[in-house]
């Protein structure tokens, strides 16, 4: 099963960021793992938040840009090897990732958790399935 | 079927416009030299009396006149009427330079109702339309001149000026109105405030709007047009030729329609004064030969485009002007090249872009520096960096197929640019010349 995950656009500019957290902060939301990509000109503020239709829907109102998109969350060991045995397998089944992020910690500290965003989602599952493999719920991901 | 306001005069014969022109050139010309110190004295320089004039032939032989000559005759120098006949004056908003400022007599004013009368028929309106005003009322030129036409017509006026977009949407529901009346930019962003509150183009009754003041590209009318669900016409005038209706656009909207009967057109070459040959294109000039108060002679309008006497399928006679690229004020030059804003904005539509945008220039180590802003629309977005930078790069691309100099394009969020109610603000120009 796949993950909703928020990405917003941020102008280049001082404050951009936080004026975001601030309105997630002001509206309850909880982020269960941001990643940040960067430009010259802009960036992408990608996220896992506890209630995603919430999110967009209070982030259209304050006119930030954001769209949705389907990333898969592994459970990895925090452990030398975790993440070469994950990837392995996605060599394996041929999926081809277009970026990654990681986020350790919730109640079980011992277990880390990556974020994939893969160009073909449904296939990778299937195959990452066949594989053995168990991509985490979206109740599983607010459970962390 | 093609309705006109005078059907007598727009679609008269050519010679009889031609006759008609002369008869009111050589009595405007006797009337300035007689009562205006200031066209005597240009003329005595120029070494041409009234009788040398003695119809429109003899045009070329008067001294133009330009927006150095309105500042140096400020505020009085050119008034053609003695002040008690004047009824009113508008004036610019002097963002180019000095302020002018513009005298009417009654006369004046009705003329110039006519102008944009005939500008609101020709745009299909009629005594039972309900006619939107949402142009600036005051010393702006636009709200009392399309307000005086639609009275003309007959419609129904609603004068409601710029601004409170939502009440502009509520009334134009409650109030069925038919035709809108504003600038393009004012346009596009009803359109965009309707979109956001849920509205298409069939939950309003509108069916044409005039729209100028500004000049804007072919893509504009497009994007008006489907948003709004009408028919998007231009008009073209200046504050010192009165205001809007100098020229409009018919039913065929292809060219504006001058004036002629009023206002005699003629294209230059911007930099030695020769007069061009039809078709060509250059800067346009205009001898308004029946206006009292404020007789403009020759005026260098400094707006850029080409004339045609083609036969126009509306029946119409009167020249059509092309829509101007924009008046030299607005060109920019940008290491060296010439710049039109409009030409940018055909390039952003082209695009998929929304006609929200801002050009910047400023000059680093003595280079110019050039970037266009705009903003993205929500569905261009997506989560991978690459594809927004291949928006960026095409984008850039685009424009510099159309201008042969490199933009930096920034891509910006919806509504980061300020919203205009009346004339856009699409230029910051930094540098320090």
């Amino acid at each position: 099963m796949s993950t909703k995950q928020i990405s917003v656009f941020l102008e280049n500019r001082p404050g951009k960021l936080s004026e975001l957290t601030s309105l997630l902060a002001a509206n309850d939301i909880d982020l269960r793992a941001l990643s940040l990509a960067e430009t010259n000109d802009f960036g992408i503020a990608r996220m896992i938040v506890d209630d995603a239709e919430k999110a967009a829907d209070i982030l259209a109102r304050a006119n930030f840009m954001a769209s949705f998109s389907d990333v898969l969350v592994f459970e990895v060991p925090d452990e030398p090897g975790g993440l070469n045995r994950l990837l392995t397998e996605f060599n394996r089944a041929d999926v081809n990732i277009i970026y990654m992020y990681s986020f350790i910690g919730g109640r079980d500290k011992r277990r880390a958790y990556m974020i994939f965003r893969v160009s073909d989602t449904s296939g990778a599952e299937r195959a990452l399935s066949l594989a053995g493999l168990h991509t985490l719920t979206q109740k599983e991901m607010d459970a962390i | 079927m093609e309705r006109y306001y005078q059907p007598e005069i727009e679609c008269a014969p050519r010679e009889e416009i031609v006759r008609l022109q002369s008869e009111r050139l050589v009595k405007q010309i006797r009337r300035v030299y007689d009562n205006v110190s200031y066209y005597r004295k240009k003329m005595e320089e120029k070494g041409v009396t009234p009788d040398d004039i003695k119809g429109i032939e003899d045009l070329y032989k008067l001294p133009f006149l330009s927006k150095y000559d309105l500042r140096d005759a400020y505020p009085y120098g050119l008034l053609g009427a003695p002040l008690g006949d004047c009824v009113r004056i508008h004036s610019t908003s002097g963002t180019t330079g000095k302020r002018v400022i513009a005298f009417y007599t009654q006369h004046d004013i009705d003329l110039w109702d006519d102008c944009c009368a005939r500008a609101l028929v020709a745009a299909g309106a009629t005594r039972d339309d309900v006619c939107q005003v949402a142009y600036g009322y005051g010393l702006f030129t636009g709200g009392f001149g399309l307000n005086g036409g639609s009275h003309k017509v007959g419609c129904l006026t609603v004068p409601i000026s710029s601004g409170n977009t939502d009440r502009q949407i509520m009334f134009i529901q409650d109030l069925n109105a038919t035709v809108l009346c504003c600038t393009p930019s004012y346009a596009a962003y009803l359109g965009e405030r309707m979109k956001e509150l849920g509205m298409g183009p069939d939950d309003i009754p509108l069916k044409a709007g005039i729209f100028g003041a500004e000049a804007w590209s072919e893509e504009m009318r497009q994007n008006i047009q489907s948003t709004l669900g009408i028919k998007a016409y231009d008009i073209y005038g200046l504050t010192e030729l009165s205001g809007p209706g100098v020229a409009f656009e018919c039913s065929d909207q292809h060219g504006m329609h001058i004036n002629e009967d009023h206002f005699i057109a003629e294209i230059i070459d911007p930099d030695t004064g020769e007069v061009l040959p039809e078709g060509e294109t250059g800067e346009l000039v205009i001898t308004a030969v029946d206006k009292e108060a404020f007789p403009m002679i020759r005026y260098r309008t400094r707006d850029i485009c080409s004339l045609t006497r083609e036969k126009c399928p509306c029946g119409r006679t009167h020249v059509r002007m092309s829509k101007p690229k924009g008046r030299t004020d607005d060109m920019l030059i940008i290491r060296g090249v010439n710049v039109f804003p409009s030409q940018i904005e055909t390039v952003l539509l082209n695009y998929g872009y929304e006609p929200n945008y801002l050009i910047v220039v400023d000059r680093v180590n003595n280079t110019d520096t050039f970037e266009v802003r705009v903003e993205m629309t929500p569905g261009m977005f997506t989560d991978n960096i690459g594809d927004i930078q291949a928006r960026q790069n095409a984008l850039s691309a685009g424009l510099q197929s159309m201008l042969g100099i490199r933009a930096k394009v920034t891509l910006l969020a919806p509504k980061s640019i300020t919203r205009s109610e009346g004339k856009a603000v699409r230029v910051i120009d930094n540098r320090k010349i």
